[in-house]
């Protein structure tokens, strides 16, 4: 590995109760670059993303990680139930030991520094997103991994994310992954894109073929 | 003049809020009420374990309980059972192995009765100190266990990646309400303990904003239910753990009257 790649993986495959969720996965992910996963609804993008984190056990092919490896994730779903009171400050602490002025740089990075201090369910999709990817990158990752960032964010607020995303690669040399489920909303960022493609749908095509 | 029972009593019980007030936050926050159940429920089969072995009670029960964690652990990761099947499996089979087990000892006296709804008016001395000590104990664990924990039960994953060890919090986590409940059975009892865990949590939600501000909530409404509880048992006469069930019950119920005297009123759970 050379020193810029971030995580390399090669022919991975992950197979859960009986089922291939995908198979033949190639990705390299190098530092200052974005590489984007697209693919439609349960093509396995989110499954592919966990795996490449660790988080899910690859079945088969091989994955290596830089080590130390410093992540910054946006998980797709992150509901918070309502008896659990927490802050957008509060949250974005979480995310380790950090000084009360780096915080407010994270917030003001993501334009969320005008609010105040609110509840977290009192946000909007985009403005969770956002305080989510300040979350993120107070923790300065050498990678920053996003899973469908642009859910429930209108069209100016996919623009804003993405722009937001490009300057956070452009300061720090970060390598992202980024998962979309449709390529208009990532065109225009991405260096390399993994097209997902549903293993019966693989299946399928194959035995067209045949 | 206050009797000597009844102010260890009132020690007892305080300590006690302290605790499960912290404690009863993680309770709700990660919708364990039902895994707290089968722990107190099992803590039948605990008594009948330090029956067996000739243990100290609390040590009997705790033993059990932290047993019966690991077992929900592992059916949780091996069997694919749904939690509630897994739970109400433990916690009946436990209540009936505990009463089938202690029906072999016809000899030991066990007083059911304060078992299931508890004896605060009985507490030693010796007890007092279980209380307050294991209390810290308790409190620290928890302290330590904080952030972790938190980050865990908002989600899993972004614990693991941000290398917080989600199941080692996890299972810590599970043997501390063992242990909580070990030292609260003598005093609320076995069908009352999870009251003492949910409702002070519950009603602190209204007034908090972070998560530890609704702890310390929780820990103060405790101590006001179980004073309100001992003072209303000692002046109608009525049994004391399930007086201070009552007695959190009807602050919980206070605080949300429509009256628009308490808190912000918008963070409505
Ligand atoms: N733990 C699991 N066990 C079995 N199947 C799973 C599991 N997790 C996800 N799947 C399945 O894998 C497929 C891909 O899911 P996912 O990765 O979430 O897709 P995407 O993110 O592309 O929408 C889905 O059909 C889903 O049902
Ligand atoms: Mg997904």
């Amino acid at each position: 590995m050379t020193s810029d790649m971030l995580i390399d993986a090669r022919n991975i495959g992950v197979n859960l109760s009986n089922r291939w969720i995908f198979r033949h996965v190639d990705l390299a992910i190098e530092r200052g670059k974005v590489v984007c996963v697209i693919g439609g609804n349960g093509a396995g993008k989110t499954t592919c993303v966990r795996t490449l984190l660790g988080l899910v056990n690859h079945s088969e092919g091989t994955i290596k990680r830089a080590d130390p490896l410093s992540v910054g994730f946006v998980p797709q779903k992150l509901s918070i139930t309502p008896i659990l009171p927490v802050t957008i400050r509060r949250l974005a602490a979480l995310a380790g030991k950090f000084k009360s002025g780096e915080i407010d740089e994270a917030l003001s990075a993501v334009g969320l520094d005008e609010l105040g201090n609110p509840s977290v369910s009192t946000l909007s999709g985009g403005e969770f997103q956002r305080l989510m990817l300040a979350r993120a990158i107070l923790r300065s990752p050498d990678l920053l991994v996003l899973d469908e960032p642009a859910q429930g964010v209108d069209v100016s607020g996919v623009e804003v994310l993405n722009k937001l995303i490009l300057g956070v690669r452009d300061e720090t040399n970060c390598g992202v992954l980024m998962i979309s489920h449709d390529i208009e909303l990532v065109f225009d960022i991405f260096d390399d894109v993994l097209v997902l493609i549903p293993h019966e749908f693989e299946k399928l095509r194959h035995s067209d073929t045949a | 003049m206050l009797d000597d029972f009844f102010i260890r009593a009132l020690i007892a019980g305080i300590g006690l809020a302290i605790v499960t007030g912290p404690v009863g936050c993680f309770i709700v926050w990660r919708r364990l009420a039902y895994f707290g159940e089968t722990i107190a429920h099992s803590s039948l089969l605990g008594v009948a374990v330090a029956i067996l072995c000739d243990v100290n009670l609390v040590l009997g029960i705790f033993f059990t309980a932290t047993v019966v964690v690991f077992i929900v652990f592992l059916l949780e990761r091996r069997e694919g059972l749904p939690t509630d099947t897994i739970l109400g499996l433990l916690a009946h089979g436990g209540l009936a192995l505990g009463l089938v087990l202690l029906s072999f000892f016809p000899s030991v006296r066990i007083d059911l009765h304060a078992l299931l709804f508890g004896d605060i008016l009985a507490v030693s001395r010796q007890d007092l100190l279980v209380i307050w000590v294991g209390g810290a104990i308790a409190l620290g664990v928890l302290c330590w266990l904080w952030t972790p924990l938190l980050l865990t039960t908002i989600s899993s994953d972004l614990s693991r990646v941000e290398s917080r060890k989600p199941l080692l919090s996890k299972v810590l986590f599970g043997i501390l309400v063992a242990a909580v409940i070990a030292v609260a059975v003598k005093i609320v009892g076995v069908l009352l303990i999870v009251a003492l865990l949910v409702i002070p949590a519950a009603t602190a939600r209204r007034f908090a904003s972070v998560p530890e501000t609704m702890a310390i909530g929780a820990a103060l409404v405790g101590v006001v239910s179980v004073a309100g509880g001992l003072f209303a048992s000692l002046q109608f006469d009525t049994p004391s753990g399930p007086s201070i069930v009552v007695a959190a019950l009807v602050c919980f119920v206070l605080t949300r009257l429509p009256l628009g005297l308490f808190g912000k009123g918008n963070t409505g759970a």
